[in-house]
């Protein structure tokens, strides 16, 4: 095996992004479905969240970087 | 006296202030000789390789000439050394290619500049004034100078943040005014032509419908006085609006121009330095407005069981620190993780072009990796809004909750 384990981890934050923002916007719809007319709160209130889950994950993925 | 303004200032003189970094003894321990690769170094007769790792960092990290497209503009330099003293100057001293990668081709009292950054000959005795160096580097990209045949140790160039991104703590304080310094000037230039213009229009225009600047800006300025400002701050927001604002469309500004592909693409809001300055305000801000209450809820948090409070009381203590540093290393990963992906689409272009005998291959990768990048930087734009929505959003609601009325 060649490479470093620091790529390794870079890829199991990105799964762990991928899970959040997956379940941050699958709510975001179920909440749009049962309220249209509240789709502008809920979209930015989606995206607030989203950026936060993201921003752990890419803290993550900089250390790894760093550790490399 | 204008409050936005002033606080803009500060925040970029002490922006400034953090690209310096404390000194340390040069390690002499390392003193191997590297002057056998300046025997078989015949000029730059040999095709360089193309290292997108290399690439990516160089045009993530500060420098000390501003890059606009192919061409390098020296900068004004000011080093510090202690023993050696304060050296300012120009850094066409150093006689680099106008055109070219940023190697300086002369030295000047001690300092070289490898890649567009000012690094220092390790070794004491080389001479002080400007004589003729060339610099090449090893198999693992390390720099070296040779000097009539001797190869020179460099010490890294000088950052405040520790070394993340190639720097680190060294025998030198860098105070130069970088490429990220520049930007965060010209960003600053622009913020207060706009803002003033649209003060005046306001003052002129009393009552009137808005026009022109003042009517892009009002809505961004009232989404977030009213999205961000009253809802966490309550009916104090004015005594803290501006300083959100300072830290809004700052941010925004530099994220914003990072972005613009060939006049300087400088990485400011991805620099470690930069961000941890605008982290320490926020963490000023929101400490020194603290209540009695804000304190009691960290140290002593009221309606929990005394053994619940041992618990509580060093979290909460460690999460008035953790809370800024989370803010810093948020702005800095996203902007430095979009820049990386945008550099490696382009640079795409240049190992497909290297991998066959001719150029075909990247010839043919131009418009893949056209398209990417068009995308990528698309994306960019809706992160560039976003961060800075999202530093803002935060500091509001630390703030806020800092300020928070008893209301048990």
């Amino acid at each position: 095996m060649v490479g470093s384990i620091a790529a390794l981890g870079m890829g199991l934050a990105v799964i762990g992004a991928g899970i959040g923002v997956g379940n941050v916007g699958a709510k975001a719809m179920e909440a749009i479905a049962r309220q249209p007319e509240a789709v502008g709160d809920i979209r930015s209130n989606m995206i607030l969240i989203a950026a936060l889950v993201e921003g752990a994950a890419l803290i993550a993925i900089v250390f790894c970087f760093l550790v490399a | 006296m204008k409050i936005f303004p002033v606080v803009l200032t500060i925040l970029l003189a002490i922006t400034w202030g953090t690209t310096w970094s404390t000194p340390a003894d040069p390690k002499d321990d390392h003193h191997e000789d590297v002057s056998h690769l300046c025997e078989s170094h015949d000029g730059h007769g040999h095709d360089e390789e193309f290292d997108p790792g290399n690439t990516a960092f160089h045009h993530i990290s500060d420098a000390n000439v501003y890059s606009i497209g192919p061409w390098n503009i020296p900068l004004p330099c000011i080093v510090y050394a202690p023993g050696q003293g304060l050296d300012v100057f120009f850094s066409n001293k150093f006689d680099y290619d106008f055109m070219g990668h940023g190697d300086g081709q002369k030295s000047y009292k001690g300092y070289v500049l490898v890649g567009g950054s000012i690094h220092r000959i390790s070794d004491a005795s080389f001479p002080q004034d400007a004589v003729d160096v060339h610099v090449v580097s090893d198999a693992e990209h390390h720099p070296y100078v040779c000097h009539q045949g001797t190869g020179y140790h460099l010490d890294a160039k000088s950052t405040a943040d520790g070394g993340v991104f190639g720097g680190g703590i060294t025998s030198f304080y860098d105070f130069s005014l970088t490429k990220n310094v520049t930007s965060m000037l010209i960003v600053f230039g622009l913020l207060a032509w706009m803002f003033f213009g649209i003060a005046r229009s306001y003052r002129e225009r009393e009552g009137r419908a808005p026009t022109g600047i003042q009517s892009f800006i009002e809505p961004i300025f009232l989404f977030i006085q009213d999205e961000v400002a009253k809802p966490f701050l309550g009916s104090k927001y004015m005594k803290y609006l501006p300083f959100l604002m300072a830290l809004f469309f700052f941010i925004l500004g530099l994220n914003l121009f990072g972005q613009v592909p060939f006049f300087g693409g400088s990485n400011v809001t991805g620099n470690l330095a930069v961000t941890l300055v605008l982290a320490v305000f926020a963490f000023l801000v929101t400490n020194l407005s603290g209540t009695k209450d804000y304190w009691e809820h960290i140290f002593w948090m009221p309606g929990v069981p005394a053994w619940v409070k041992t618990i509580l009381t060093p979290v909460e203590f460690l999460g008035v620190f953790i809370k800024p540093v989370t803010l810093m290393l948020r702005l800095m990963a996203n902007i430095t993780a979009g820049h990386m992906v945008i550099i490696i689409f382009v640079s795409l272009i240049f190992l497909f072009g290297k991998l066959g005998d001719n150029m075909v291959g990247g010839i043919l990768t131009t418009i893949p990796a056209a398209l990417l990048t068009i995308f990528m930087m698309s994306i960019e734009l809706l992160v560039a809004f976003i961060q800075a929505f999202v530093f803002t959003i935060l500091t509001a609601s630390y703030i806020g909750a800092a300020i928070e009325e008893h209301h048990h």
